[in-house]
């Protein structure tokens, strides 16, 4: 059994993912990226080995994805986040032909042909108002965390309107609908529904198709997926649990195995990440 | 004598000034908007009749202005924040042809005529990059006042380049050019310049033409007038008062309804009260 890892190191979350040779999950962890998307990389790798109980030197393989992709020093190479993410979500919804991510800071609409690979996509990177910033500039002002995002819109009956056209407006919005006596539930509940408006319209460009897979940070939110699933009035797939989180690292280590085949089996010597390793087993592992 | 009143209500600060006849401010005041905005506008409104040392009851006509101006209960009408601009930099500086207020949340070029009329304006009406806002988003994340960004920025030897449009994005990005070891200066010039460059774009869509006076209350900070009027290639005309320039013009066209009402009724100022009954 050979194993590899995945690291999708994103604008708010990085994600490390350990997975064997037959697709099983060995490990996972989620760390906050900070301003040293480096040292999260590292930590999250080491605590998703710890998860798997294997050592450095099992991994055959690294493979990096997300915007951090190329500072993560311990990396065999990197592929850029809509591969991981197709793969990902593919392995999860064999019948995926549509992707939604909606990540801390980005918003990307995928949509896969027959092979699973990536036809079209369309992103909002440059705009904070169709992504996670949202929600967490919303919550901050309410006075909640962004983990109590989910349980507080989840009691909501009636969304109030948020016009989705800017983050910061929006923070306008939310104070106006504080002071004229609205729920914070029904205010977050009103930020989602803006925010999966938002996210339609991406997918529109891309010419949507079902099946839709709906993965990233924000997928978290039961109620997100819900609005979702309302407004395009069709079934839709998530990743159980925080592996909705984590379909992009788990789509890097994926295409780190079949990197692995081409090779021969044999991957890449490695430098141990700390200096105070002394793993010699890897290539027995490899 | 009657005084005149305009309530410019911001999404950022509240500010009512008081004209006597002879159009002079003779009050005024600046207060926080916060989530209350009428209790905001009416607070604004005493402070500026205080501070004119006048009595409410003085005050005959009285109109709102800004993004809470409907926010104004006890005003006598409304006029967009864009024709207040233009009337009050125009009466603060006769040559004004062109007017760039930034405010808070938003930023409007604006052309104007001799006697201040609007021909045409432009504004940031969907997103808040280029605007205060994005001034006070480098303040809180490098944690210094918001009044001690620009003379900070003014330091600046090296100033970075601002990759982000977006205001939230933005904010993350001061964080890690700091975490890159740059200079709180070098960063905070970086916004500086990046508002600059969008307003210039807004100035040119409206066309520039000479004088620009630059109103609302970014207009207070040097840094901003430094680089504007380095990329415009012009001195604009900046007042102390700049931040008072959209109440200035409520409180002018509150006066025009005034004298007007004078004229059509033949008769003093108390009948100008009763006009205020009609209008209300």
């Amino acid at each position: 059994m050979s194993f590899t890892a995945g690291i999708d190191v994103g604008s708010t979350y990085t994600k490390a993912v350990i997975v064997a040779n037959d697709g099983q999950l060995a490990g996972k962890a989620i760390a906050s990226t900070g301003f040293r998307p480096g040292e999260a990389a590292e930590r999250a790798y080491k605590q998703a080995l710890a998860q798997a109980g294997l050592a450095q030197g099992d991994i055959a393989y690294i493979v990096s994805t997300g915007y951090g992709r190329y500072q993560v020093p311990f990396r065999d190479t990197q592929v850029t986040d809509l591969t991981a993410q197709a793969r990902g979500a593919s392995f999860f919804f064999p019948n995926t032909r549509t992707v939604l991510d909606v990540g801390g800071q980005t918003m990307k609409a995928l949509r896969l042909d027959e092979n699973r690979k990536v036809k079209s996509f369309r992103l909002n990177d440059k705009c904070a108002a169709g992504t996670g910033a949202f929600l967490e500039k919303a919550a901050r002002y309410l006075g909640y965390s962004i983990e109590e995002i989910g349980p507080l819109a989840a009691t909501s009956k009636q969304p109030v309107p948020i016009s989705g056209v800017c983050a910061v407006f929006a923070e306008s919005e939310v104070i106006n609908h504080v002071s004229s006596g609205a729920t914070p539930a029904d205010i977050m509940h009103g930020a989602i529904v803006s925010l999966v408006d938002r996210s339609v319209q991406l997918m529109k460009r891309v010419q949507m198709e079902p099946e839709f897979t709906l993965v990233g940070g924000i997928l978290r939110f039961e109620t997100m997926a819900r609005v979702v699933r309302e407004r395009l009035k069709s079934t839709v797939n998530v990743p159980t649990g925080d592996l909705v989180q984590c379909t992009a690292a788990f789509g890097a280590a994926l295409l780190a195995h079949r990197r692995l085949e081409r090779l021969g089996g044999e991957g890449r010597a490695r430098q141990p990440l700390a200096a105070a390793s002394t793993d010699l087993s890897r290539q027995a592992a490899g | 004598m009657a005084y005149a009143a305009g309530v410019d209500v911001g999404s950022t600060q509240t500010k009512a000034v008081v004209v006597d006849e002879d159009r002079r401010i003779v009050g005024r005041a600046l207060i926080d908007t916060g989530a209350n905005v009428t209790a905001a506008a009416e607070n604004a409104f005493i402070a500026a009749v205080r501070n004119a040392g006048v009595l409410e009851e003085d005050l005959a006509y009285v109109v709102g202005t800004g993004y809470g101006r409907y926010k104004v209960t006890f005003g006598d009408s409304q006029v967009t924040e864009i024709s207040c601009h233009a009337r009050g930099a125009v009466q603060m500086f006769p040559g004004t042809r062109t007017v760039l207020d930034m405010g808070g949340q938003d930023t409007k070029a604006i052309r104007v005529r001799a006697n201040g009329e609007v021909v045409d304006f432009c504004m940031n009406d969907k997103c808040a990059a280029g605007t205060g806002r994005f001034l006070q988003a480098a303040s809180f994340a490098l944690e210094i006042p918001l009044d001690e960004v620009g003379p900070t920025a003014l330091r600046a030897e090296k100033p970075v380049k601002i990759s982000n449009t977006c205001t939230v994005f933005a904010e993350s990005e001061v964080l890690s050019w700091l975490g890159r070891g740059k200079k709180i200066e070098d960063i905070l010039m970086g916004m500086h310049q990046s508002i600059a460059t969008r307003s210039v774009g807004l100035l040119r869509r409206v066309g520039i033409d000479s004088e620009v006076t630059f109103t609302g209350g970014v207009a207070r900070n040097r840094a901003m007038v430094q680089v504007l009027n380095g990329m415009l290639g012009l001195q604009m005309n900046v007042s102390e008062e700049s931040h008072f320039m959209g109440a200035l013009g409520a409180a002018l066209f509150a006066l025009d309804r005034i004298l007007s009402s004078r004229v059509a009724h033949g008769a003093g100022p108390h009948q100008a009260d009763g006009a205020k009954e009609t209008a209300s």
